[in-house]
């Protein structure tokens, strides 16, 4: 009975998701106030049945309903109640629909805040929103539904993946997919736009902060994605350029140039036909990254269960979508002026520089992950393109990035003097160059060329902005009102700060551990030692250890410096009893400035075990970077420039209109 | 356990990291650590023909153990890294290659980006930098004061969202 | 360029990327075609698997048009493909190599003995050693070699009628009138 309810709710969610894409927007382009006002009922309307829906196969979970296909799929009576709940969400069905979930939470969350938002406006907005709703719940309902039954009832299901059992995991869809939707509230602020005709200083205002929020949830779910395949997967690595972790940088990496662009057009007016295809670009990315994953075209790690009419639906709606919001703005965009003029050396240049080196970066990235395809549409052979190709192309641009983040930040809008930026920045510049003296030396750099190079711009980004907030602070009278600038409009400048020295965090991070790290593959017996990096290990032994629904075998390690014992650790070679799938489940020593890590691999007979052991310095700047960049992102978006109507506060985009240089 | 099934299997909300979920090390004896680094980076950046998208090194395919295998007999045997390449390479294809080595073929894979956005880059720059020679007055009477009524009268409020 | 045209851009772009995924989902991404097509097949020496004192080599493969299928007991489409290679032995313009790859032989000639022959000979590769040169990562997999041994064909996956009809029977007739 629920799970029909379930299906119930979904179809009434799209009942209304097309109401919600029809009146309020024809209501905006008759003038009919009525029509309008039915957005925000609308939009809390789509999100209470998705809860519904969704609370409804959250409910078969946790009552073993393997009545249920889908539940019958994912999980299993002895399933951890937490990871009955995360199963929801661990296959093609469930994620679809918390996607849609989401969507819609996004669009209550627009219809509940944006309260003082035009009539008209809102109620574009909300119709967009409900147009890319019907299209999934489309999709959902005629493809993919998660409420199917199956018949006969399994006494038993067939269990989640298990390397799905595991909190990362747990948390890391919702946030990624969070970000992901989130990037269609600033799609539909554009599109309301650009139907309205008029793209102005407003409308970046209020796709900032959502904009912000989106990118955001993005940098954690990545950073949750990167953190997870580190530790679950004993594989050591945190990146690996697999088309599915491409597919979920490629909107971060547009969203961040949206994040850059959007105040530019806020501030002076400018660059707003590029902004607004910024914003049709983000999103239009995470719908591409959704077929790229569920549709089998190319290959990957972790692809869903693909099947072909899938993929043909989503592209279709990507045609659509995509097709029709870049017909629109081919159709709108030469109306637009582009206001704002600005000096070569201006905070405009610099964040164009940055919107520059953001779309290279996702050409890059968009062009290495399709490389395979177009090679074989071309019949130019089959190729594969790795880590090695996307790290090269990656590191030929990043230090442009570096330098240029130094710099922008520390600009003025429309016009700067090249003195007052050597003034400001030399002492910052002079030590990096230090720094780049002292990591040269072959006795710090162990001769690898990146290691100085890394450091010296991480050292950079990490001094121009201690040089730029001083500045700050001296025109405010001192580090005492750095509480009371806090409080104020200076959340989004010190959002910037933060954001920009997690860039430097995680480039130190990423230098050390790629240039460092150790790994060693051993065989051991119990009571054999083996060095790595300084760190011994002594193998103790394994050891049979029962879990709720696996069985495992837990080795013992002690791991010394020296004399000194540094800590035990206890990796784990589980057997999940329903799939019968083996997981290797690392021991990880977190620290700082090291992590050692211990992945058990086979028992190769007498009590002899395959192991793999790994000293990885400074990786944990990687993931604390990425909450560094995450932080900013939240400091800026309580600016209370968002949430008061201060008159003052317009007088930017009003330059925009009256002032000249 | 089949590629395929393999697949299904990991029909998972994943967004990262490489399924490396349990392997098999096979004992490999080395005549020095370096030859032991050289063997790691060669299998790192080849192909598991039969897996999603695993390494050599990541994978425990059987597939994966024997061309490990081939990897470390043609190593211990002498070969260089280009023989062994070359090898596989003849056998497999490019496919093999996670490091597809600058060659005619390969030119549109290591330069097509950098010309895709050297073309981007000039059509950007000279689009928005045309502002420098065109003045703040390309907007229409009528644009000003709908700017400015937006701005202060209503637009000036904004969302909430926190 | 006026402004127009230029706004065009974006989505000329994207009608290009659609017609690349168009192409993507009718494509399996995991077929890896074979650079040993055109190429004269590589040396090796195998055991044969009914009677491990003689022996199948290269030379077996010249003079005569062959189909070397790559097999194995363990592999389910191998099964399937069975009927196929059964019905294709009867045929007498080609010979029929086996490669039985990664393999026992119990467990291959209980196999042969239970669902009949269609072999001409087998090379017996229990550790891939040959099936390496072949470039072989699956099975089944057809090679498809002609009198001179130049390997012309390479299919992946079972024979079936299908295949045998639209791809591999015009391809014998052609090496057939060479």
């Amino acid at each position: 009975m629920i799970p029909e309810l379930g299906h119930f709710a979904l179809i009434l969610a799209l009942t209304i998701a097309i109401v919600q894409a029809a009146f309020p927007l024809a209501g905006s382009l008759v003038g009919n106030r009525q029509w309008m006002a039915m957005a925000r009922p609308l939009a809390y309307g789509q999100f209470t049945f998705l809860l519904i829906a969704f609370a409804c196969l959250v409910q078969a979970f946790l009552t073993d309903d393997f009545s249920v296909l889908y539940v019958a799929q994912h999980s299993n009576s002895l399933l951890p109640e937490i990871y009955k709940v995360s199963a929801v969400w661990g296959g093609h069905e469930g994620s679809l629909l918390l996607w849609v979930l989401f969507m819609a939470a996004w669009g209550g969350l627009v219809a509940l805040l944006s309260k003082d938002l035009p009539a008209t406006v809102m109620a574009r907005v909300i119709s967009v929103q409900g147009m890319i709703a019907i299209g999934f719940l489309l999709f959902t309902l005629l493809t993919s539904s998660p409420f199917e039954r199956l018949f006969p009832v399994p006494a038993d299901g067939r269990d989640l993946n298990p390397l799905l059992q595991d909190p990362g995991l747990a948390i890391h869809p919702p946030m990624l997919y969070m970000g992901y939707v989130g990037f269609s509230v600033a799609f539909s602020f554009a599109i309301a736009a650009l139907i309205g005709g008029r793209l102005d200083a407003a409308w970046a205002r209020w796709s900032r902060p959502w904009t912000t929020a989106a990118w955001v949830f993005l940098t954690i779910g990545i950073a949750l994605g990167s953190w997870w395949a580190y530790y679950e997967l004993g594989w050591g690595g945190w990146w690996f350029w697999d088309p599915v972790e491409n597919a979920s940088l490629l909107p971060w990496l547009v969203g961040t140039a949206l994040m850059h662009s959007l105040a530019v057009t806020e501030k002076r007016g400018a660059f707003k036909s590029w902004t607004v295809l910024l914003a049709i670009f983000a999103f239009s990315l995470s719908l591409l990254g959704t077929f790229l994953v569920r549709s089998g075209v190319l290959t990957s790690v972790h692809a869903f269960a693909t099947d072909p009419e899938r993929g043909l639906f989503i592209l279709i709606f990507l045609c659509i979508v995509i097709g029709g919001s870049l017909a629109l703005y081919a159709w709108r965009a030469p109306e637009v002026s582009e206001g704002g003029r600005f000096d070569l050396l201006s905070r405009e240049s610099a964040l164009l520089g940055n919107n520059l080196l953001f779309v290279a970066f996702t050409v890059l990235v968009l062009f290495g992950t399709l490389a395979p395809l177009i090679y074989e549409a071309f019949d130019w052979g089959k190729i594969s393109v790795g880590f090695p190709w996307f790290n090269k192309m990656f590191l030929a641009l990043a230090p442009f990035l570096a330098l240029l983040v130094g710099f922008g930040a520390a600009t003025r809008w429309k016009h700067d003097e090249p003195m007052r930026l050597v003034k400001l920045l030399w002492v910052a510049f002079a030590l990096s160059i230090a720094v780049l003296a002292i990591t040269s030396l072959p006795t710090f750099s162990g001769g690898h060329l990146w290691v100085p190079i890394g450091l010296a711009l991480s050292a950079w980004l990490l001094f121009s902005h201690i040089a730029i907030v001083r500045e700050r602070l001296k025109n405010k009278q001192g580090w005492r009102t750095v509480v009371a600038d806090m409080r104020g409009s200076g959340r989004s400048f010190y959002g910037m700060v933060v954001a920009h020295v997690g860039v430097a965090v995680f480039a130190v991070g990423v230098t050390m551990v790629s240039n460092f790290e150790g790994e060693k593959d051993v065989r051991m017996s119990p009571g054999d030692s083996h060095e790595l990096a300084g760190y011994r290990f002594e193998f103790l032994g394994a050891q049979k250890a029962p879990g709720p629904n696996y069985q495992a075998d837990r080795g013992h390690f002690i791991v010394y410096k020296g004399d000194r014992k540094v800590t035990e650790l206890f990796p784990e070679k589980r057997a999940y009893l329903a799939g019968g799938m083996p997981m290797t489940e690392a021991a990880i020593d977190a620290g700082l400035f090291r992590d050692i890590y211990v992945s058990l691999g086979e028992a190769v007979g007498g009590g002899d075990w395959a192991l793999r052991l790994y000293y990885k310095p400074y990786v944990r700047w990687i993931w604390l970077g990425s909450i560094f960049m995450a932080l900013g992102g939240i400091l800026a978006l309580t600016d209370p420039r968002y949430r008061t109507a201060r008159v003052r506060a317009s007088a930017p985009a009003g330059s925009a209109v009256g002032a000249r240089a | 356990m089949s590629p395929l099934i393999k697949t299904l299997f990991l029909a998972a909300a994943l967004a990262l990291g490489t399924a490396a979920s349990a392997y098999t090390l096979e004992e490999f004896e080395f005549d020095s650590p370096q030859q032991q680094q050289e063997f790691r980076e060669l299998i790192a950046k080849l192909r598991c023909l039969v897996c999603q998208n695993e390494s050599l090194a990541g994978s425990q395919a059987e597939l994966a153990q024997d061309l490990r295998n081939e990897v470390y007999k043609m190593m211990r045997a002498g070969q260089s890294k280009d023989e062994i390449l070359d090898f596989l390479v003849s056998r497999y294809g490019d496919f093999v290659l996670y490091d597809p080595p600058l060659k005619p073929s390969t030119y549109i894979l290591w330069f097509g980006p950098f010309v895709l956005i050297g073309i981007g880059a000039v059509f950007l720059l000279r689009t928005l930098m045309r502002k420098k020679s065109t003045t703040d007055q390309d907007l229409t009477d009528e644009d000003r004061e709908r700017l400015r009524q937006m701005l202060t009268a209503e637009g000036g409020k904004t969302d909430q969202p926190s | 360029m006026s402004r127009s045209i230029r706004a065009l851009i974006p989505l000329f772009l994207f009608a290009g990327l659609v017609a690349l995924l168009v192409f993507g989902l009718g494509n399996d991404p995991r077929k890896v075609p074979s650079p040993l097509v055109g190429k004269p097949v590589p040396d090796f020496s195998l055991p044969e698997l009914t009677d491990p004192s003689r022996s199948v080599s290269d030379e077996d493969l010249k003079g005569k048009i062959s189909l070397v299928n790559v097999w194995a007991s363990w592999c389910n489409s191998c099964r399937a493909e069975h009927q196929a290679l059964m019905a294709l032995s009867e045929i007498p313009d080609f010979q029929i190599v086996g490669l039985n790859w990664k393999d026992e032989s119990r467990d291959a000639l209980t196999v042969l003995r239970m669902t009949g022959n269609p072999y001409d000979m087998n090379g017996y590769d229990p550790d891939n050693t040959v099936g390496i040169h072949w470039g072989v990562y699956g099975a089944p997999e057809t090679f498809v070699v002609d009198r001179k041994g130049i390997i012309r064909y390479k299919h992946i996956g079972p024979i079936d009628k299908q295949v045998w009809e639209e791809t591999l029977e015009p391809l014998v007739a052609q090496l057939k009138a060479e």
